[in-house]
């Protein structure tokens, strides 16, 4: 035995009268028996609040709960659990439950306070490069149990019947890609965990791993199980050298202690996971791309069917889920699929991880039941708008998705309802935009990203989004004609219907959804050339107030000889020659230039 | 220039000998040229074809690989590499200045090394460091919260060292 654990005593003045003194000297003399001295340590408590149910004893880790308990049962506790490590189930009042681990140890704090911890359970608790860490919270227990209470059919009814849909973004039934790709027959199949995080603006895969990489691991050794595969992957971005260094550790300690290998845990189950690399190509996170770069080719994606539970890697039957959701796996295993699906909204079960940035005063990375609503996230979990700001839109799902403008806020988070108003929910990006956010322009900065990664294979989106782009920029520069917004809605709509795959799908989705909810503001821009967060440079004029003190500071920098005055006079800006630059803007000490 | 003696060429003819005894070893592509990467700093000609001789692979597929991925460079960079961020949450709070900025200081474009080799300017999609926006990260060090002052200030201490 080489883990420590300890019993917590209650000796409040209930559980004193039931005898809870007695019970801690039976305790210590039955450790001193089995020569437990020294791995087991003895606490004490004070009123733990359950005294209808004392004397209470709580063993960690695990955090069992025992209530009742007479000096007769000493023995049974010490030999059961702490020798055999099996808790004694006719005397445990309370199991426990790994989401409320999180709460014991940080505590109602406003930013922890509305959320809901499943998937970063760990993070933050543990020590990610220790194995035993992960052990002492429970870690391996799922797939020791799958590996000897469950058969693998079950364990894919188990995940159907928890409602766990692919956390990647779009949301597909987890248990039903599973199924797929377990009745399938053949002696060689594959899963492999999607890391190739490539919204700008979100770490949430990254800080999972970081955080807790065994979770990850575990979740695929059960996923490889239920499935049938002998072999996983791993395929993450190359920009993060210390996740794969973290997965890289827990996949050799796990191999050390014998949960990844031949014959996991005496059983007739062997599987291994090895890391794949990615190389910067947005597009690899959609799976067929995914699968060919795997396969060592150009990260192109292919028409589906066949899908990869048929086809995948190597043309084997292929599992791919996205790290969030294979970290929740051995919860529902643990806490069981009945709990997990007690979670969240009819259609979206459990939590979702979002990385919360932008115009924000908590930016940071937030994990909230499904159906907490938007204004919840930012207001009270985010902490609202800094420095007196208005707030305009929230962005969500990176450039697969929308902009959502004020009157949208009180949706409640689920994939259906944030499609319905012309977003998604994505992989867990959440950037918030103030008054000084120009929607025009984080259109245009979207599809820039999207037109830039796009890889060229079809035609919709390789051409579409060049146009789109070319019509964007035409209007953020003074240029945009009328037409333009009809254009617009007119190609994207031609570019999701008929691209490849779920980037060119998805790719419109910024310039629409802005369309949708700021039309205003494109047509200011094209009528009356004018742009109101003045973030559109072509599209400013400078003006020089009356804070001016003549220090001619502006006058030296303005390139075209703009700006006239005297030294200790009020300076002006002749209109005609200004190219709008800002460079007086920049120079300027007083504040006495204005953007208009 | 690869030499034949070259310590470099060896370890890279090491890393594939190794992958080699693997099943599929020619799924493991992508390793290797992150591999060449790492030894040589880039992926020159001489070092795909000599890939190509060793795994069995056509020189034409691995450069469809190599100038596919945004990870691998062609050409030798600077002594340093700024990456600016250019993520979303960056973009919003100003990136697009700060790119500025370097560019105007450097005179060098997005891609390109300057002259003499020091620095190399490029763009990244999300450091993953949002709460300092705007970043930007030069070689393995990331600097946050930046303003343009601050930028040329970084860029005139690092310029100095090399003095």
């Amino acid at each position: 035995m080489s883990r420590k654990y300890s019993i917590t005593i209650c000796d409040g003045p209930t559980c004193l009268h039931k005898k809870s003194k007695e019970l801690e000297s039976a305790i210590e003399q039955c450790l001193k028996e089995h020569a437990l001295t020294d791995k087991v340590r003895i606490n004490l408590s004070g009123c733990l609040g359950m005294c209808g149910k004392g004397p209470i004893l709580i063993v960690k880790p695990g955090y069992t709960i025992y209530g009742s308990v007479t000096l007769g049962d000493v023995a049974e506790i010490i030999e059961k659990h702490i020798i055999k490590k099996k808790p004694v189930a006719r005397l445990a009042i309370e199991e426990d439950h790994l989401y409320n681990r999180f709460f014991r140890i940080f505590g109602d704090v406003n930013f922890f306070g509305k959320q809901l911890r499943i998937v970063l359970r760990n993070c933050g608790i543990i020590d990610p490069e220790s194995i035993d860490d992960y052990l002492s919270v429970r870690g391996y227990e799922a797939l020791a149990y799958v590996l000897t209470q469950m058969k693998p059919l079950d364990v894919v009814e188990e995940v159907k019947k928890s409602g766990l849909r692919g956390r990647g973004g779009a949301g597909f039934p987890t248990g039903i890609k599973w199924q797929l790709t377990a009745r399938e027959k053949n002696s060689e199949k594959f899963v492999i965990c999607n890391a190739d995080e490539g919204d700008p603006g979100a770490f949430m895969d990254r800080s999972t791993i970081e955080g807790d990489p065994h979770s990850v691991i575990e979740g695929m050794c059960v996923g490889g199980y239920a499935v049938g595969a002998q072999k996983g992957f791993i395929y993450i971005r190359a920009e993060y050298p210390l996740a794969i260094k973290r997965l890289e550790k827990a996949i050799a300690d796990a191999k050390a202690e014998g949960f990844l290998g031949d014959k996991i845990m005496g059983s007739d189950f062997s599987f291994d996971i090895e890391i794949r690399l990615g190389a910067g190509a947005f597009v690899c996170g959609e799976e067929t791309a995914l699968i060919h770069s795997i396969e060592g080719h150009r990260g192109m994606p292919r028409p589906r069917p066949p899908y990869p539970s048929v086809q995948g890697v190597f043309n084997k039957p292929t599992l791919i889920n996205n790290v969030e959701t294979w970290a929740n796996i051995p919860v529902i295993i643990l806490d069981g699929a009945e709990w997990f699906k007690s979670i969240g909204t009819e259609k979206s079960k459990g939590t979702k991880v979002f990385a919360l940035a932008g115009k924000i005063k908590n930016t940071g990375l937030i994990e909230v039941p499904m159906g907490i609503t938007l204004r919840s996230i930012i207001y009270d979990i985010g902490g609202g708008i800094p420095n007196n700001k208005k707030f305009k839109a929230l962005q969500t799902g990176g450039p697969s998705g929308g902009c959502l403008s004020e009157e949208y806020l009180d949706t409640k988070i689920d994939y259906e309802s944030l499609a319905k108003v012309g977003s998604i929910m994505g992989s867990g990006g959440m950037i918030v935009l103030d008054e000084d956010t120009c929607m025009v322009n984080i259109a245009k900065f979207f599809l820039e990203f999207t037109e830039n990664e796009s890889c060229g294979k079809c035609a919709p989106c390789r051409e579409g989004t060049k146009r789109m782009l070319e019509i964007l920029t035409r209007i953020t520069e003074g240029k945009g004609e009328e037409g333009d917004i009809n254009k617009l809605q007119r190609l994207g709509k031609l570019i999701q219907k008929a691209s490849l795959c779920g980037l060119g799908q998805s790719a419109p989705n910024p310039v629409l959804s802005t369309l949708k909810n700021f039309r205003s503001e494109y047509e200011e821009h094209i009528k009356e050339k004018k742009c109101r967060a003045k973030v559109c440079s072509t599209l400013l004029g400078y003006e020089i107030s009356e804070k001016c003190i003549g220090c001619t500071a502006c006058k030296k920098v303005c390139p075209t000889g703009a700006i006239a005055g005297i030294q200790k006079s009020l300076h002006v800006i002749d209109q005609s020659k200004c190219i709008r630059c800002g460079a007086c803007f920049e120079a300027c000490k007083f504040n006495a230039i204005k953007r208009i | 220039m690869i030499q034949t003696d070259d310590v470099k060429l060896t370890e890279l003819k090491n890393f594939m000998a190794e992958i080699k005894k693997r099943e599929r070893s020619e799924s493991q592509l992508i390793a290797i040229l992150h591999k060449a990467q790492e030894l040589y700093g880039y992926l020159g000609n001489d070092v795909m074809d000599e890939i190509a001789a060793t795994m069995n692979i056509p020189t034409a597929h691995i450069w469809g690989v190599a100038t596919f991925y945004h990870y691998f460079n062609l050409k030798p960079k600077g002594k340093h590499v700024i990456s600016v961020c250019l993520g979303t949450a960056c973009y919003v709070k100003g990136a697009a200045q700060i790119l500025e900025t370097i560019k105007k200081e450097l005179k060098i474009a997005i891609g390109e090394t300057t002259q003499d080799r020091f620095f190399t300017l490029e763009e990244t999609r999300c450091l993953g460091t949002c709460g300092l926006a705007p970043v930007m990260m030069i070689d393995d060090k990331v600097y946050g919260n930046l303003t343009s002052k601050k930028v040329v200030e970084i860029l005139h201490s690092l310029a100095h060292e090399h003095e």
